[in-house]
């Protein structure tokens, strides 16, 4: 037990040479190597594939950048009247106030998970901590505000079936809601075990993953607020 | 068993021009005036279909019995490829698709990129679970406004004309396309409810009808007889008995035809429904 | 097998779990995934094939009152009947369980999952939590479309059991077509019965199966790119390796577009939105006021860009086994392998930007058909370098004629047969007599429905003695196989000159269509082939279920071939390869080396004699 103790505390790779310099973990040499290097509770196969989450992650914002290409495809086809029979049913909706609070909750966020991220890479731990506990908190306020910028419009009587630039509204504002919040309980995940100063290697390369998924978040909130209200 | 597979190949090529050819079923005869194109490209290209095909399927046939297994110590011959051969091979098919590519716009441009010409005869189709409505302009060549609040099934009144309209008054409403000989036709098509589809085998054309939109159309017929109009996009449960009929009437039958109204229409329209039967 | 790890404790993957559901049910190993995802297609094939068979007989004997279904179906077919709404529901079904549940799911998930981790010599997925996920999302999938099958009924059952006014007829599910095409689909229970439940269903079914895909393709890219043992570059991954990463990205890039439409088709029903239906509706004897300014072309769209690079998705697997499988047994190294990789790409590649030729006369603009017929022709370039290398690889080698050369050869057959006719359809021109009609059908059965199954038997009697350690039987292999091919061809054949002589697809009769007058002899000629083709699966059920059974046990390499999967036992480890990371030496088709002692390197051999291949 005494080695899980030890683990507890363990956040820097405690492989040879590994913790200086970047302190990033080592580039995978496909080598499955004995047993004897790696921390207690660390699979080898952590390590000798580093790249899967990087990988993983870019991958899959191939499919949701498709997901909201088709999306946008369709909101372009329905606000031009000659693509859907000469219809001339695009009213559009003002922004509501709160978006604005939360595009910029969520730009801060961007910065925070940057700065925490930079941190473990630095292993400076504690300040990775407290940037992390502040972007899942943004996060968090991020989505609250979105649900009370929905309830704004509602109170206007504006709901998803009231005309197509509301219903786009709340399609593409509620599946940014649902992915972000995804990144939201990955990050809580990483929150965790961090106030609980146990930090896998694991979750170290995931973390790397979801600053990355972080930042498509914000830009792709950008872009559908852009899209939404400000192109024609 | 490489002897059995080329037998069944063998077989699969001659049944397959069986099929074709010995079956006897083909396209019915054409009555459009691009009809013609439209088969010698099917037969040209199926020229090409038929060597590719045969050539194809014969080389595996050869194949399998020339190089069946000769023995556990027997080797096969070495090679990872031929560069040159495979760039040859390439170059012909990509040579022969993109010719029969280009060949194979002609009719298609001819029909949907020019407008149709200026005097074509004009005909609303407007199709619905499971019916096609035909709405003639009528004696002044007008149509009448038509709105979908109008519609009412019960009143005949299946492509909603406006009651208040004037240009309406003469305008006729029947489940029967007819059209004139030797004349082009200029058909708009719209649908009430769901996507059906405009197909008759005879004139080698079909076009869907999109609910929320007027997609005009146009093509000449050259015989006169009566010829089936299927749906040809699923449109619900009744889709295989969606059906209407076309009626190609000489020019001066159906001058005579739109000329009259009322009785005297139902009369001639009756009339030519009998002779073309 | 060497313990490398298993000093570790937790958190690594060597050691296999020893419960029953951890090992077989909720399993995260790749092997049991790969399995699941094949025995669940193996179930959804009969399912479809049943199906067909309903249709067959409906076809060929409109309207004959058959006993059984008053039994099997006592809410859909009280009378024994197949009612015009029921034949559209065995279509729907049909279409929807082959395509998703057959077509993409044991090429891609079945055989992919369990051999794409050994063949680059891997010990399991990148991400196995997500590929439990994957398959078990696919199977929620699976059930709710079974129960939009019994939409009708439940529905009914509801209203009864609440005691509200019962607006079903109790009809099977949705009868849209797998398309699926608005606004028929989006209107609901008005535009026909099955159109309202049963399309929820079947779309909730369609949105679960794209999310679980992509987990899927995920998977597949990331370990295909990131785990390969050393030594494999990547052109001396298997072409099966190829194919079916390949296979993954076309589905990482199409489904997200079909789950969007899913989405926006979800939405009009629930969320009384007008994404696919237009103003201006008047349906079934009244006017549709609550909806206005959808676009049902739009619905079109989304559906084919995603629909065409489907077809790939179901084939491509099928393309890369049956290269596999040809070298194997040909003994000959694979002609012109960089070719095939090559080849591979371009038909993905092209298959994102013919979506159109689908939709030549729905309305889209006729410049932009012209766009997609030069395209769509362009795709016989990269399938034409397909046939000529198959070709290459048989010539010169030494053929040996087991079940799963059988069916390779079968695929290349069917593969010529099913796609050269895309020839005639791909043109703008002489797609306007024969679109939607029995020719399409005929076309794209044996293209990506036959020459695909025929793929999978590829897959399933060459892999069989690895993932179940039991040699299947030959003899009745063989036998099923020349059935097969025959019955195949005398059904799909004759769909074309049916369409050519007007024959329009989804039509529950075709007697009412008076120049269709003479068309039942061959149309019951097709239904009874139909049936003996259906029955001839059987061979394949029994052999499979004999074979698991008291088949001859299976060496490590039964069919002396080279890859990887080839040096391990038969069935694998846990983890594949021992705890030892294999190493690639040689490229994966080394048959017949000259001077070599046996006619197959195996890619494992360390370097004896001079490096062959790559």
């Amino acid at each position: 037990m005494s080695s899980t103790v030890q683990d507890a505390v363990n956040i820097k790779p405690t492989r040879g040479g590994e913790a200086s310099g970047s302190g990033d973990f080592p580039r995978g040499n496909g080598g499955r190597d004995g047993p004897g290097d790696w921390p207690p509770g660390v699979s080898s196969d952590d390590a000798s594939e580093p790249r899967k989450y990087q990988i993983g992650i870019w991958v899959a914002l191939g499919s949701i950048l498709m997901l909201f290409a088709a999306l946008t495809s369709a909101l372009i086809v329905r606000q031009t009247p000659a693509l859907n029979g000469g219809l001339k049913d695009w009213i559009s909706i003002s922004v509501p106030p709160m978006m604005w609070f939360n595009t910029g909750v969520l730009l801060l966020s961007s910065v925070t998970i940057e700065v925490a991220r930079r941190a473990l890479k630095h292993n400076l731990y504690h300040r990775f901590r407290n940037w992390l506990c502040v972007t899942t908190a943004l996060g968090i306020v991020f989505l609250v505000g979105q649900v009370i910028a929905w309830r704004e419009l509602a109170a206007q009587g504006i709901y998803i079936n009231t005309h197509p630039h509301s219903s786009f509204f709340y399609l593409l504002t509620s599946l940014h809601g649902i992915h972000l919040l995804g990144g939201v309980l990955a990050l809580i995940s990483v929150t965790i075990s961090a106030l609980r100063l146990r930090i896998s290697v694991r979750k170290r390369l995931a973390m790397g993953a979801a600053s990355v998924y972080w930042h498509f978040m914000d830009g792709l909130w950008v872009y559908l607020f852009v899209l939404l209200f400000f192109w024609r | 068993m490489g002897k059995i597979i080329a037998i069944m190949l063998v077989v699969l090529v001659v049944g397959s021009a069986y099929t074709f050819v010995g079956l006897g079923r083909w396209f019915p005869e054409t009555i459009a005036a691009h009809g013609p194109a439209i088969d010698a490209q099917f037969r040209n290209t199926l020229v090409v279909v038929a060597i590719a095909f045969t050539l194809a399927q014969l080389a595996l046939g050869y194949a399998v019995v020339r190089f069946g297994s000769s023995g556990k110590d027997a080797r096969a011959v070495y090679t990872h490829g031929n560069d040159k051969l495979e760039l040859v091979w390439t170059a012909v098919t990509a040579a022969v698709f993109i010719i029969v590519a280009v060949l194979g716009q002609r009719v298609w441009a001819s029909l949907h990129l020019n407008q149709a010409p200026p005097d074509s005869t004009r005909i609303d189709a407007v199709a619905q679970q499971f019916q096609f409505n035909f709405h003639y302009a009528g004696a002044d060549g007008v149509f009448g406004k038509t709105e979908p609040k109008f519609i009412d099934d019960s009143a005949l009144n299946y492509v909603g004309l406006d009651p208040n309209d004037t240009a309406g008054k003469d305008d006729v409403q029947l489940t029967t396309l007819v059209i004139p000989q030797n004349r082009p036709v200029e058909l708009t098509l719209r649908s009430k409810d769901v996507i059906h589809s405009f197909f008759v085998p005879a004139l080698r054309f079909k076009q869907d009808m999109v609910p929320g939109m007027a997609i005009k159309v146009h093509f000449t017929a050259l015989k006169t007889g009566k010829y089936e109009i299927p749906c040809a996009e699923l449109c619900g449960q009744l889709h295989y008995n969606m059906k209407s009929f076309m009626l190609v009437v000489t020019g001066d039958e159906y001058d005579a035809l739109t000329a009259s109204t009322g009785s005297q229409f139902q009369e001639r329209f009756t009339a030519l429904q009998q002779q073309y039967q | 097998m060497a313990t490398v790890g298993h000093a570790h404790g937790a958190g690594h993957h060597h050691e296999p779990p020893s419960g029953f559901v951890r090992k077989y049910i909720f399993s995260t190993d790749h092997k049991v995934i790969g399995i699941q995802y094949w025995s669940l297609a193996l179930v959804a094939v009969f399912v479809g094939m049943a199906l067909s068979a309903l249709m067959r007989l409906q076809l060929a004997w409109p309207g004959h009152e058959w006993g059984f279904l008053k039994f099997l179906l006592p809410n859909a077919a009280a009378n024994g009947t197949i009612s015009p709404e029921l034949y559209l529901s065995l279509v729907t079904m049909h279409g929807t369980i082959m395509v998703f549940f057959v077509l993409t799911t044991a090429p891609q998930g079945g055989f992919g999952n369990y051999f794409l981790p050994i063949q680059i010599g891997a010990d399991d997925m990148a991400f196995p939590v997500l590929n439990m996920l994957s398959f078990w999302i696919t199977f929620v999938a699976f059930v709710v479309i079974i129960l939009a099958f019994y939409a009708g009924s439940l529905v009914t059952w509801l209203q009864d059991y609440y005691d509200i006014e019962s607006a079903s007829n109790g009809v099977l599910g949705p009868m849209g077509g797998w398309t699926g095409y608005a606004p028929l689909s989006a209107l609901g229970e008005r535009a026909g019965p099955g159109q309202g439940m049963g399309v929820i269903l079947w779309v909730t079914s369609i949105a679960l199966f794209c999310i679980a895909s992509l987990l899927g393709a995920l998977n597949f890219i990331t370990t295909m790119l990131n785990m390969r043992a050393k030594g494999l570059s990547l052109m001396r991954l298997p072409l099966t390796c190829w194919a079916w990463f390949t296979t993954a990205v076309l589905a990482l890039l199409s489904f997200p577009v079909l789950l969007a439409g899913g989405i926006l088709l979800l939405l009009d029903h629930l969320a009384g939105t007008s994404f696919f239906i237009p103003g201006g509706e008047y349906v079934n004897g009244k006017l549709v006021t609550e909806h206005a300014g959808g676009s049902p072309i739009l619905w079109q769209h989304l559906f084919w860009f995603f629909g065409h690079p489907e077809v790939y998705i179901a084939i491509l697997p099928g393309m890369g086994l049956t290269s596999h499988v040809l070298s194997t047994f040909a003994r000959k190294p694979v002609f012109g392998y960089r070719a095939m990789v090559y080849a591979l790409f371009a038909i993905g590649l092209l298959g994102f930007f013919v979506w159109g030729h689908h939709m030549f006369v729905s309305g889209m603009s006729p410049y932009t058909a012209i766009a997609f017929s030069l395209i769509t022709l362009t795709i016989g370039v990269p399938s034409a370098i397909k046939t000529f290398n198959w070709l290459g690889t048989l010539w010169g080698g030494q053929i040996r004629f087991t079940t799963p050369m059988l069916f390779a050869i079968g695929f290349v057959s069917l593969f010529v047969s099913g796609g050269i006719t895309g020839l005639f359809l791909g043109q703008t021109s002489i797609d306007l007599p024969l679109h939607d009609t029995y020719f399409v059908v005929g076309h794209f059965h044996l293209i990506m429905g036959v020459a695909a199954i025929f793929g999978m038997f590829a897959g399933t009697y060459f892999w069989f003695p690895k993932m179940f350690g039991k040699m299947m039987n030959e003899g009745l292999g063989k036998l099923h196989f020349v059935l097969t091919f025959i019955g195949v061809n005398a059904i799909f054949i004759p769909f074309h000159i049916m369409g050519m002589s007007g024959a329009p697809r989804r039509y529950a009769e075709h007697d009412k269509l008076g120049y269709l007058g003479d068309i039942m002899p061959l149309t019951r000629f097709v239904s009874w082939v139909a049936l003996l083709t259906i029955a001839a699966q059987f061979l394949f059920v029994g052999n499979l279920v004999w074979s698991w059974w008291k088949g001859k046990k299976a060496a490590e390499n039964p069919w002396e071939a080279t890859t990887l999967e080839w040096s391990v036992s038969s069935p694998p480890p846990f983890d594949n390869f021992g705890g030892l990371e294999p190493e690639v030496h040689r490229g994966p088709y080394e048959f017949s080396v000259p001077g070599a002692t046996k006619d197959y390197s195996m890619q494992t051999e360390p370097e004896t004699a001079p490096a062959h291949g790559d």
